[in-house]
């Protein structure tokens, strides 16, 4: 026997489930296969996101290609044509030993890049694997783990940064070798907040189902420690290691600003503002802190833009 | 609730001295002291002057009578200065204040008054404009957007001074003094507003747009209560709970002093000294500013977790459930 409903509710009903059909028509589009492939999407979907993407790629082609194109060498002294203008020659003029700015401010680029790049990298690594230990095992582990990094974080990281660099100086390195203690100081500065962030993801993970089934599996510890809890955070994590660069690059421009970081005749942006910070070249010769600053700027930027847009794309929310 | 206030203040105490000791073993490892920079001195004179000063024990027992110091309110004495170090830290930790205080004022009203309008105009083109103005002031490095200000206000339109305290050979009292200081003082605050307004702007934001979801302000609109009073009234009161955990972080800020700032435009303040001593080895001096911040860090913590548990009886609740338990 069919049901013969009213007439209007049969169509109600009808209506409803061609919705309903239609709504996972279009979730089976967008749900196309895993996070990733979603959160990829969603990415690229969004205008600034791309824009900021490419902002970023020409920045770093610029940066590690450029300096080969230049007809300049970062060191070329050229004392007679020191302090030009923009020219034709020069595109963004001559600093006071009558270097090329334009090549100098390419390789900069690579050194602040790599610098903000490789010291989040440690500081994500050396974070990441704190904070899972901590968070799983917890005990005195992880009472021990979080009061170091409590202690790290209490005290204001200019200074922490300071101090660290200041006995770095006293130790006299080289100039080759500070670029090395600098990435060695950002990440000592930057590791404590991955952990806790980590740490805390963590404990909520390792309720879930999934971790259960991982233990009667019979799965050693090491395995479900950082083959299925850790993956799952991977979506924050790569949204904190895009902003902790940002971090990076802008702390490393800020210490070699004051003399603590890179230091000439290796060029990085932060110095290249500091060297130019006279009475004269300040006000006269503006080419040569300005475009330094606007390069950090534009870096920074398009990184902050794609932490963002990433930390939007992974959000479950939007999958409603 | 007070159960929960003891706890928190009891787990001050071993952070506060895993802190000394950071910060002591960070200063103990340095090669060289304040004398050792002098190459005048012969060995036997340096070693004259290093037992006076206790520069030669071992370092267990320097830290110990370091901390001993410090308990009993010895600071410490700055060689550089040749002043005790609470003196030398008086003297200039008001000049950083009175930036840092000033530039609390006007971040956190300009971001709440920005964030209140642009929860309201969610996606507006105002909303737009003030989501992209946030992202650039937090990519611009502090010292950039100081040299650029110096240049443009200073140099080029000239109103604004360079750099210091007062005006050079300036002999002003009274109030004559506090306006010039506060000229001075305009173009610092805001290289330290440029720099906050970002993170607030948008803490603020999220949380009123979060706040202004909830069902009690649909309550509150469908009782007929002006819009002013549901945005003005209850909704931003219940968004600025989250904000006073910021608050306690402010204690701390409000007296460290922008290092980069202070260099930039020759502000006498701690954040200065803090450099300076660096580069001078006066260990004592940076021995004691470091344990004070790390301290107003940790105790600004500590009361932003008061306030909050005081503010909010959810959270009060919670927390002297678990403290109980």
């Amino acid at each position: 026997m069919s049901s013969r409903l009213p007439f209007a509710t049969r169509r109600k009903n009808a209506e409803r489930d061609a919705e309903l059909a239609g709504a996972l028509d279009r979730s089976a589009r967008t749900r196309g296969g895993s996070l990733w492939r979603d959160a990829i999407h969603a990415f690229l979907r969004n205008k600034t996101a791309v824009a900021a993407l490419i902002v970023l790629l020409a920045i770093v082609l610029i940066s590690y290609v450029g300096p080969f194109l230049s007809p300049w060498g970062i060191n070329d002294y050229d004392v007679m044509n020191m302090k030009q203008g923009p020219s034709a020659e020069h595109w963004l003029g001559t600093d006071s030993y009558g270097r090329d700015v334009f090549t100098r401010v390419m390789y900069a680029g690579r050194i602040s890049i790599a610098i903000g790049l490789i010291s989040m990298l440690v500081s994500v690594l050396f974070g990441a694997v704190l904070g899972v230990v901590s968070g799983y095992f917890g005990g005195w582990v992880d009472g021990v783990t979080m009061r170091i990094a409590d202690v790290v974080l209490s005290i204001p990281s200019m200074p922490l940064m300071f101090i660290i660099a200041a006995l770095l100086s006293a130790f006299k390195v080289p100039a080759e070798l500070k670029v090395y203690f600098v990435i060695v100081m950002l990440s000592f500065v930057g590791w404590p907040s991955i952990a806790r962030m980590i740490r805390g993801q963590v404990l909520s993970i390792r309720e879930r189902m999934y971790v259960r089934a991982a233990d009667v599996l019979g799965l050693g510890t090491g395995s479900k420690l950082f083959r299925h809890i850790l993956p799952n955070t991977y979506p924050i994590l790569i949204v904190e290691a895009t902003l902790a660069t940002a971090n990076g690059i802008m702390n490393e421009s800020a210490l070699s600003f004051l003399g603590l970081g890179v230091s000439q005749p290796i060029p990085s942006w932060g110095n290249m503002i500091s060297a130019a910070n006279n009475l004269i070249d300040f006000q006269m010769h503006w080419w040569l802190w300005v475009t330094p600053g606007l390069a950090v700027f534009a870096t920074v930027i398009s990184i902050n833009t794609i932490g963002d847009r990433l930390r939007d794309a992974f959000d479950p929310k939007q999958y409603a | 609730m007070l159960r929960y206030t003891l706890q928190r203040f009891l787990l001050m105490i071993p952070t506060l001295l895993g802190t000394s000791i950071l910060v002591f073993a960070l200063f103990a490892l340095m090669p060289g002291d304040f004398f050792s920079g002098d190459t005048k001195l012969t060995q036997e004179r340096l070693d004259q002057l290093r037992e006076a000063y206790g520069l030669n024990k071992p370092v267990v027992e320097r830290y110990f009578t370091w901390l001993g110091q410090l308990l009993r309110g010895d600071w410490g004495f700055s060689m550089q200065y040749n002043l005790p170090v609470s003196t030398v830290i008086s003297n200039y930790i008001w000049n950083s204040f009175i930036v840092s205080f000033g530039a609390f004022i006007i971040a956190w009203a300009l971001a709440i008054a920005v964030s209140v309008y642009s929860s309201r105009h969610q996606y507006s083109f105002g909303d737009r404009a003030i989501t992209f103005v946030v992202f650039a002031l937090m990519s611009l490095p502090s010292f950039f957007v100081g040299l650029v200000l110096i240049k443009v206000f200073a140099l080029n339109l000239g109103v604004m001074p360079v750099g210091g305290l007062i005006t050079t050979g300036s002999n002003y009292t009274g109030a004559a003094y506090w306006f010039d200081v506060i000229h001075h003082a305009i173009l610092p605050m805001l290289v330290i507003v440029c720099v906050n307004f970002g993170p607030l702007t948008r803490y603020f934001r999220t949380s009123m747009l979060d706040t202004l979801g909830m069902d009690f302000i649909r309550t509150a609109r469908a009782k007929g209560l002006s819009e002013a009073s549901v945005v003005g009234k209850h909704a931003l009161r219940n968004a600025m709970l989250p904000a006073i955990t910021l608050l306690g972080f402010r204690l701390p800020a409000l007296f460290s002093g922008a290092i980069i700032t202070e260099q930039i435009f020759s502000w006498p303040g701690i954040g200065r000294i803090q450099f300076e001593s660096v580069t001078t080895r006066d260990y004592a001096l940076l021995m004691s500013i470091t344990m004070l911040l790390a301290c107003l860090t940790i105790v600004g913590n500590f009361i932003a977790d008061v306030l909050y548990t005081l503010a909010d009886p959810r959270v009060r609740i919670t927390r002297s459930k678990e403290a109980s338990r």
